[in-house]
């Protein structure tokens, strides 16, 4: 699983330090890092744009996944340079950005946008596979999301967009009803498929969702 | 009591539904003008809902136009931008106010349309609006909560004979089937002899089918829609038919090959009626059943 992001542009990202010149800059060692946008070279080139910029950076470091608890070592051990900055500049993901705001008080400002979680189907490209429904269909779909991989996240069959295995939305992408389909039918399960599926439950678990393991 | 149009598919009669698009804004005098002109030359009227995800008066408004008028509606109904609560109201609404046939449909994905930011909302298919629509006949809303006052509509659905692949449209279509779709109407179709295939897999499940015609205004409009519009195959021949002709008779051969096509159908016997969609040309509906022979 990984945290899917793209760079915000740097018109953005100066829109959000506004008024705040000293910029302390985190970034993370895993998922940001796997997409090239705030692993350790990211972190260095931005910390040259805001240079050129006019802005101060009072420090930076690259924590080794910003979403789990080692971030509050990470700042602890950056802590006066933290205190130093007026803002931190999170380049890890949306759950980095939670994370990074537990501690110091000072506040984060993300330098990406955090699209999907996604698998690395081939070398560099990332497609989004689980919405996180909480009502798994795919033992029924052959293993292919139409929650997710169908734009409407129809699922009783394909609409009437579909073209020649692709989708209304973009000819480049695939009617995910028509990969269900093959599976299927290569499987010899086309029987699902004529199943009626019922109006999915949006509220499976309430929002913000959260489990205790025992 | 059963609708106009449910009538008019049971009386075993060749069946003519056609459509008007309301408006975007609040000048209705054209979409009153084409209901007043196919009202009582065809058996129902479709209004259509935000077609092509393009925001504008709505079908609910249209149909109760058509009412007033003194035409039989059939309300088309999208689950892009209501979840099932609002669904469910608005066919409160409708059959309270005398509308009684219901067209259920997925809808276009919104970044096709005008408002391309908007959530599509998807929360119902169209098959399980189908099913609601039943549920809600029964007594019952969606929530199993009783209803004071139940609905009752012709419900019908749509399907694509022409799509590639077909098979999965035709598992969907079965589908919609059992969900008690009394009616189908399918998108353009041109090409009879697939039509013919298709239809004797509708045969066996009983459903009665409503064949698309769009009419053909141009050559380009031709070329536009197959290689644009998804499960739209205009055969070569027609498009050279059209070209041959100078460009200001072509909607003159398109009215033509709509009546032909139309006359072909019902000759032949190979499906209940016909849904014609002028696509805009709606002040030549009736040149279109002139020349079917009807």
């Amino acid at each position: 699983m990984k945290s899917i992001t793209r760079q915000k542009t740097i018109e953005e990202i100066q829109q959000g330090l506004k008024g705040l010149d000293r910029i302390f800059i985190i970034g993370c060692g895993t998922c940001t890092t796997m997409t090239k946008t705030g692993g350790i070279d990211q972190v260095t080139e931005m910390k040259q744009k805001l240079q050129d910029l006019g802005k101060r950076i009072t420090g930076w470091t690259v924590i080794p996944t910003a979403c789990d608890d080692m971030t509050e070592a990470a700042m602890k051990e950056n802590e006066q340079f933290i205190r130093s900055a007026d803002v931190i500049l999170s380049m890890a993901c949306a759950l980095g950005v939670h994370r990074m705001s537990l501690y110091i008080g000072k506040p984060v400002i993300p330098a990406v946008d955090t699209l999907f979680i996604g698998v690395e189907e081939t070398p560099g490209f990332f497609r989004e596979a689980c919405t996180q429904c909480g009502q798994c269909l795919l033992g029924e779909t052959g293993g292919v999301c139409p929650v997710t991989a169908c734009h409407k996240g129809l699922v009783n069959g394909p609409c009437g967009g579909t073209n020649n295995g692709k989708c209304e939305v973009d000819k480049e992408k695939d009617c995910a009803w028509t990969l269900i389909y093959n599976r299927l039918k290569e499987q010899g399960r086309l029987d699902l498929m004529r199943r009626y599926q019922p109006p999915r439950n949006h509220h499976i678990a309430l929002k913000p969702r959260s489990v205790r393991i025992q | 009591m059963a609708s106009r149009f449910k009538e008019a598919l049971n009386s075993g009669k060749f069946v003519i539904t056609s459509e008007v698009a309301p408006p975007k804004g609040t000048n209705l005098e054209k979409m009153f003008h084409h209901i007043d002109l196919l009202k009582d030359i065809v058996d129902a009227v479709n209004v259509t809902d935000h077609q092509s995800s393009v925001m504008r008066y709505p079908s609910l408004g249209g149909c109760l136009a058509v009412k007033e008028r003194g035409g039989e509606a059939i309300m088309q109904m999208t689950c892009r931008d209501r979840n099932r609560m609002a669904l469910e109201a608005d066919l409160l609404f409708a059959y309270s106010r005398g509308i009684g046939n219901i067209l259920c449909l997925t809808g276009d994905a919104v970044p096709v349309g005008d408002h391309k930011d908007a959530k599509g909302v998807f929360d119902l298919d169209s098959l399980q609006l189908l099913k609601a629509i039943r549920q809600m006949a029964s007594g019952e809303d969606l929530g199993g909560n009783k209803l004071d006052g139940a609905v009752e509509f012709c419900a019908g659905a749509i399907v694509t004979p022409e799509a590639r692949p077909i098979e999965p449209q035709l598992i969907k279509f079965e589908k919609k089937v059992e969900a008690g779709a009394e009616f189908f109407q399918t998108q353009a179709i041109y090409d009879l002899e697939n039509f013919a295939d298709f239809m004797v897999h509708a045969r066996k499940l009983k459903a009665k089918v409503l064949a698309g015609i769009v009419l053909l205004s141009s050559a380009r409009m031709a070329k536009y829609m197959t290689e644009n519009v998804p499960g739209i195959f205009v055969p070569p021949d027609f498009i050279d038919e059209l070209s041959k002709v100078p460009k200001e008779q072509m909607l003159a051969k398109g009215i033509e090959i709509a009546g032909r096509t139309i006359a072909a159908l019902k000759k032949e016997a190979l499906c209940d009626g016909v849904h014609i969609m002028a696509i805009g040309k709606e002040e030549v509906v009736p040149d279109i059943l002139a020349a079917a022979g009807l």
